[in-house]
Formats: C-alpha cells, structure tokens, sequence
C-alpha cells in the first residue's frame, strides 16, 4: 500500500465492512420472506383481482404483509388507490 | 450405518468438489470407510478431481435404472484402502436422477460405508435438493464474498425446512460452514471479509477454513486431494476440518497474516 493510498484510506469505510452491512441487510430480509407462508403471494394476487372489480389498480399498488408478534400474527395490507 | 455428509453451496465455483475429494480422503486415511457420491448430473468433475476419470464405466444413473450393480459402478480409489467413488452420469438428462432411485443406491451405500459424502451441483435445482435430501450433516461451502454467502444463506434455509429430517419432524442436519480461498492479507488491509463477519452474518459456526492457496490448482491439474499435500497450508486446513468433522476442538490456522521473512521479501515467494 503506498503512503498516498494509506491517507486516503483512513477516512473511508473498509470494502469489506461495506460488504458486511449488505450482506447483513439482505441477509435479514430474505429470511423473514422465507418464513413466509406459501399461499401469500396466491393471496394478494386474489385480493388484486377483488379490487380491480370496484377500483382500477396495478398488481404493485397492494402490499401484503405478515408480521410475527410472540404468539399472534397480524396480516397488514396496504392498497394505494389511485388519484381520482 | 453410514453418517450421510451433503457438501453443498447454493454458489458454483467455491469449492464444492475439492472440499468433498478433501474431506472424503481425509477419512478414509483415519480409517472410516468412505464413499463419495457426485450428484452433478451432465457436469461430472469428481472423477477428474479424485484422478479416477479413466476408469468411470458405470455411473450413478446406470445403477438406479438397474443397468449396472452397485458393485460394479463403485471406483475403488487407486491410493486409499477405504476410498471409493460413485461418478455422475454425463447425461443431459435432468430427470435422470430421481427421488426414489436416489434413496435406494444411498440406502444400500449407508449399510456398506460409515461415510456417504454427497457432492452436490451448484444451485436449488432437483440435483441440488436430492444431494442434501437424506443428509445428515451437512457443510455447506463458502467463499468471503458477497454473493457466496447470501447463496449460502439460502442454503441453510433450505437444508431446515426442506430435508427428508425435516419433513418427518426428526432431530435436523446439522450444519457446518466451510471458508474456502481466504486471505488473512486482504482482511487484514479490509478488503476481505473476515472469518468472524462471516460466521456472524450467517450465524453459524466454521468448521475450517481453507487459505487461498496454489496447491488446490496443483493438486487439482494432477487428479490427487489436495489434503494429501501435507506440505501444504490448504491440505493441513482441510485435515484440520477432518478433525473437527470427527468431533475434536481444535483452533483454526492459517488465519493470521504470515510475516515474510528477509529472504522472502527479497526474492519473493
């Protein structure tokens, strides 16, 4: 490592401690998707279908959501309705 | 009966095979006997890292569609009393290798063997699943490196929730991480990330790691394991992981930066 490279290192974060978080980040997130139940993804795309009768929106404005609180589970849907 | 070892990753490249060559010859040496099983259907490359490529008659899918015996597609390893080899079939064939079949050929192998290491291809596909289906350890390779260990994350998932232990609610495979290609150097300078980032991302413990090394590629381009180079960092890495696998404690080496000598640093090496 030359003595430029040495200054100029001191003040960024380190390649791999980037990494780290990423990985950490990601890492949560796609285990939390894996517990999942499988018919979640069936389910908004059903709740999607029963929207569209009344209000016309795309697949991506419904968010369907579990999350695990102790013993009880609550489903959070979210719906984005369009400007009128 | 056999213990049944998947050597798995999610990533390809990272080491998977070497790893299986090493550990598998590793415990014949101790005295187990041991079978090594390549699930990589279409991509056999066991047979080329254990030196046996010319003596493949029969193979894996021969045995379960009953054209050939178990006895006849087993390779007897040419250097180890202990040792044999069950290659893949070259087919293109996906569908080759199948549930049933697969269970049967291991069945049969675990009654014979005290070890059945499955090398397993790269990915969550059908050889991938069948490959840690009947495990019961499992280790699982990775390399420092982002990719590696997000794939070997999915792999833990997978081996949880979607093993024959799992399914019929028994004890569940037990599972090891295996740090291929690292370099004390580059985390050292933070290029790398390190043994403990690794074990913390993934929560779960190492059972060896193996230093970047030139004697992979060497023992690889002459079909031997490189775990018997024992002159070598990386085979006395993998014989250290031997150990481990056997149930001894012993600390990790080859983790810390090695101080080049005078000599060394003058005329490199």
């Amino acid at each position: 490592m030359s003595i430029i490279n040495f200054f100029r290192s001191r003040n960024k974060p380190s390649s791999a401690s980037i990494a780290k978080e990423r990985l950490q980040i990601i890492v949560a997130h796609e285990r939390g998707q894996a517990d999942e139940p499988d018919y979640l993804p069936e389910l908004q795309k059903e709740l999607v279908e029963v929207i569209r009768k009344y209000v016309n929106i795309d697949s991506d404005q419904v968010q369907v959501a579990l999350d695990n609180q102790g013993n009880c589970s609550i489903l959070e849907l979210n719906v984005t309705l369009p400007d009128r | 009966m056999a213990k049944i070892l998947v050597v798995t990753s999610g990533k390809g490249g990272v080491g998977k095979t070497t790893t299986s060559a090493a550990l598998g010859t590793g415990l014949a040496l101790r005295g187990h006997k041991t079978v090594l099983v390549d699930f990589d259907v279409g991509l056999r490359n066991l047979d080329l890292i254990m030196g046996c490529e010319r003596r493949v008659v029969y193979d894996f899918v021969n045995v379960i569609n009953g054209d050939a015996t178990l006895n006849q597609a087993l390779i007897k390893d040419k250097r180890l009393e202990n040792l044999y080899i069950l290659a893949a079939s070259q087919t293109r064939d996906k569908d080759a290798l199948t549930q049933e079949g697969v269970e049967k050929v291991i069945a049969e192998l675990a009654e014979d063997f005290d070890y059945v290491i499955c090398d397993s291809p790269a990915g969550i596909e059908k050889g991938a699943h069948l490959a840690m289906y009947l495990a019961d350890e499992a280790i699982v390779v990775t390399n420092p490196e982002v990719s590696s260990v997000r794939d070997s994350d999915r792999m833990l998932g997978l081996l949880s929730s979607k093993s024959k232990r799992a399914e019929e609610g028994r004890e569940p495979i037990v599972e090891h991480l295996l740090l291929t290609r690292y370099s004390p150097e580059r985390v050292e300078t933070g290029e790398m990330l390190s043994v403990e980032d690794v074990e913390e991302i993934l929560s779960i413990k190492m059972i060896g790691v193996i230093p970047e090394s030139q004697a992979v590629l060497k023992a690889s381009n002459q079909g031997i394991p490189v775990i018997l180079d024992e002159e070598s960092d990386a085979g006395q890495a993998y014989s250290d992981a031997v150990e481990r696998l056997l149930g001894k404690d012993i600390p990790h080496r080859f983790l810390e930066v090695q101080k080049k000598g005078f000599l060394k640093r003058m005329f490199g090496g």
